[in-house]
């Protein structure tokens, strides 16, 4: 086991730069998730760090070791894919012991190494058969077998669970979580799922455009991102974004909505957010959690109430999801389910600005 | 409840096609009709050949129905079949063939996955390129080769000319291209995730290519097989050119230069021959055919 150090990795086609200047620290023993839109660099990053890629500049190192020429096979490594790649020909067994029956082991040790994989992911019954007669979930489970056996000092996942239901794949999600548990082999994986990575990842590294937007635990990315990507990516629904002015008068500052809707900025904000009072082109970033009913009683500290008509509702059972409009750009909010919420009727919403975020022009968020 | 009871308490239930079972049924009728017109118009030779087969020379030439055998014999085939000569026809073909399939596929099968899997340069080029050979007809080969077999003969003092294994180095000029090419199509439709698995899992690009493609193209292979041999089995051309004396024809030859004296024609021998000759590739057909159609590659990938 091992860490993996990535520094300023760029991956060229050509002209395009998918992967432009990437720098990460995975320690031993990490789960680690790379998440972005497709076409975001983080399969092509994964790839190279398998040596599947070549690497147009930069380092990779794992355990230390700078592998930039180093062919696959003797990275010490081990892959699972998006569509499983189960080698069809073989049985479950034969398939999990592939590697290791390539690098000579003894009948014993490969015997011992596939049970005891076997065992981890509760597929001994499945050893004998052929990839075509198992379920995608089975398939998945053997793709992760192969990577047990091998003992690799990093596993690699690209997309695995993509092809799975979405029953299966919460369940696979848990799965997979609880085999790091127990093998506790430094992981890389990569998805497009931001709940996937919020729910398996130590840390989750955002990628968009061929750079990482940020790196943090899944938590610290949730609550403090730092840029608009980022706050937009994770989380589902997505954060709002609304436009807002933002104004000082006597010390307080307010933000003002279109359709007149008026915000008083918490206090605990007004020195971090003063010199940006006046400047074009502020956004206001607020969680549909933190829009919910306004209610009779009073209010708590920075959370500030304000009427609006509702667009549509979504009854989910446990909360009420309510989108309304403002600025022309559809919002949404969280309520309760019996907090009286019905279909294009007007509400008294309250936004709880103690969570709010602040953003420039730029997406940075202040 | 009896049976009988069974049988009037179910309404007879009369199933109405829709609209899109009646296109079908219209579509399958006419297949039929055209299925029989075409295997009638490939099976009548042959039927025509076997019927000729089983007649004297005398019933042949007797101005008869055609289509029937008044005495049928055995003796065309008896004559065959004890005459060395004949024997020694059909084992230059087997040889000749059976070399040939193990030649190509030595090389069709690495140059497939070269072609297929490594990106160097030039590489489409030259798939395109051996495309292209295979467009280019025997018929205008042969001339320049025998031209370059007399020319070698002058330059090394080996002869090329009338020597049953220089066939060895003919035919794979009409098998190799075709194979190669098919097989660069059945390697392409092999999920790249499967070379890459077996790369991590520490494969060499030679065990990618025995351990993990040529089990997963078998069907592919086989199909390649197939071609190879009836291609080499039913060539007529090059060894007419290239070979004369007896001990080194091949079957297809052998008939024709042996069975045709002058203007006698001997046709009941050549009949039986034809037959006999035809026999292989029918049974190899007979056999391989399920692998030809099996696809191997499911459950490879998601599903």
């Amino acid at each position: 086991m091992a860490g993996v150090t990535l520094r300023k990795v760029v991956k060229r086609y050509g002209d395009v730069e998918a992967v432009r200047g990437i720098d990460l620290d995975i320690a031993d023993e990490e789960f680690v998730v790379l998440v972005g839109p497709s076409g975001c660099g983080k399969s092509t990053t994964l790839r190279m760090i398998a040596g599947l890629e070549d690497i147009s500049d930069g380092d990779i190192a794992i355990d230390g070791d700078v592998v930039n020429d180093v062919p696959p096979k003797d990275r010490d490594i081990a892959m699972v894919f998006q569509n499983y790649a189960l080698y069809p020909h073989m049985t479950v067994a034969e398939n999990m012991s592939f590697g290791l029956r390539l690098k000579r082991y003894p009948k014993a040790e490969i015997k011992a190494r596939v049970d005891e994989a076997a065992r981890i992911l509760d597929i001994k019954e499945l050893l004998e058969r052929k990839p075509k007669a198992l379920s995608g979930g089975q398939r998945q489970r053997v793709a992760m077998g192969r990577a047990i056996v091998r003992n690799p000092k990093v596993f690699l996942f690209d997309e695995p669970l993509s092809n799975l239901d979405a029953k299966l794949r919460v369940q696979m999600r848990t799965e997979i979580k609880k085999v790091h548990l127990k093998v506790r082999t430094t992981t890389v994986y990569v998805t497009h799922d931001q709940v996937e990575a919020m729910t398996l990842a130590d840390r989750v590294v955002v990628m968009n455009n061929g750079r990482i937007e940020q790196i943090g635990p899944p938590n610290e990315l949730y609550h403090h991102p730092r840029t608009r990507f980022v706050a937009g990516f994770i989380g589902s629904p997505a954060m709002n974004f609304i436009p807002a002015r933002l104004t000082e008068t006597s010390g307080a500052l307010v933000l003002h909505l279109d359709g007149g809707i008026v915000l008083p900025v918490p206090a605990s904000r007004t020195a971090r957010y003063k010199t940006y009072a006046g400047q074009d082109g502020l956004v206001l970033g607020i969680r549909p959690e933190h829009v919910t009913e306004a209610g009779d009683g009073t209010l708590g500290p920075g959370i500030a109430p304000f009427d609006i008509g509702l667009d549509v509702i979504e009854p989910m059972g446990h909360e009420t999801l309510v989108y309304f409009t403002i600025g022309g750009e559809t919002h949404c909010g969280r309520v309760h389910p019996d907090a009286g919420a019905a279909d294009g009727q007007p509400m008294r919403l309250a936004a709880d600005l103690n969570h709010m975020h602040l953003m420039d022009a730029a997406g940075v968020v202040l | 409840m009896t049976d009988a009871a069974l049988t009037r308490t179910t309404p007879a239930r009369k199933v109405r096609y829709g609209s899109m079972t009646a296109d079908r049924e219209w579509a399958l009728r006419w297949s039929y009709v055209f299925l029989v017109i075409f295997a009638a118009f490939s099976l009548l030779p042959p039927l025509y050949m076997f019927i000729t087969s089983l007649k004297t020379s005398a019933e042949i030439s007797a101005a008869t129905n055609p289509w029937w055998v008044f005495n049928p014999t055995l003796s065309n085939y008896v004559a065959l079949l004890t005459e060395p000569q004949f024997l020694i026809f059909f084992r230059n073909s087997a040889v000749v063939s059976v070399l040939v399939v193990i030649i190509t596929m030595l090389i069709s099968i690495p140059a497939a996955f070269a072609l297929s899997r490594m990106r160097f340069w030039g590489s489409a080029t030259l798939a395109t390129g051996v495309f292209l050979t295979y467009l280019v007809p025997d018929t205008l080969l042969f001339i320049p080769l025998f031209k370059m077999f007399a020319t070698f003969h002058e330059w090394t003092g080996i002869q090329l000319l009338n020597r049953w294994w220089v066939l060895l180095i003919v035919y794979p000029t009409l098998t190799v291209p075709f194979c190669t090419w098919i097989m660069i199509g059945y390697f392409a439709s092999i999920p790249k995730e499967l070379d890459e698995a077996a790369i991590i899992d520490g494969a060499s690009w030679v065990q990618v290519l025995t351990r993990i493609f040529i089990p997963v193209a078998l069907p592919g292979i086989i199909a390649a097989t197939i071609f190879a041999f009836t291609v080499s089995w039913a060539q007529f051309l090059y060894p007419l050119a290239f070979t004369t004396s007896v001990d080194q024809l091949v079957l297809p030859v052998g008939i024709i230069t042996t069975l045709i004296k002058g203007d006698v024609f001997n046709w009941g021998q050549i009949m039986t021959g034809a037959l006999l000759g035809a026999l292989p590739p029918l049974i190899i057909y007979a056999f391989l055919m399920d692998y030809y159609i099996a696809g191997l590659t499911a459950g490879a990938t998601k599903g």
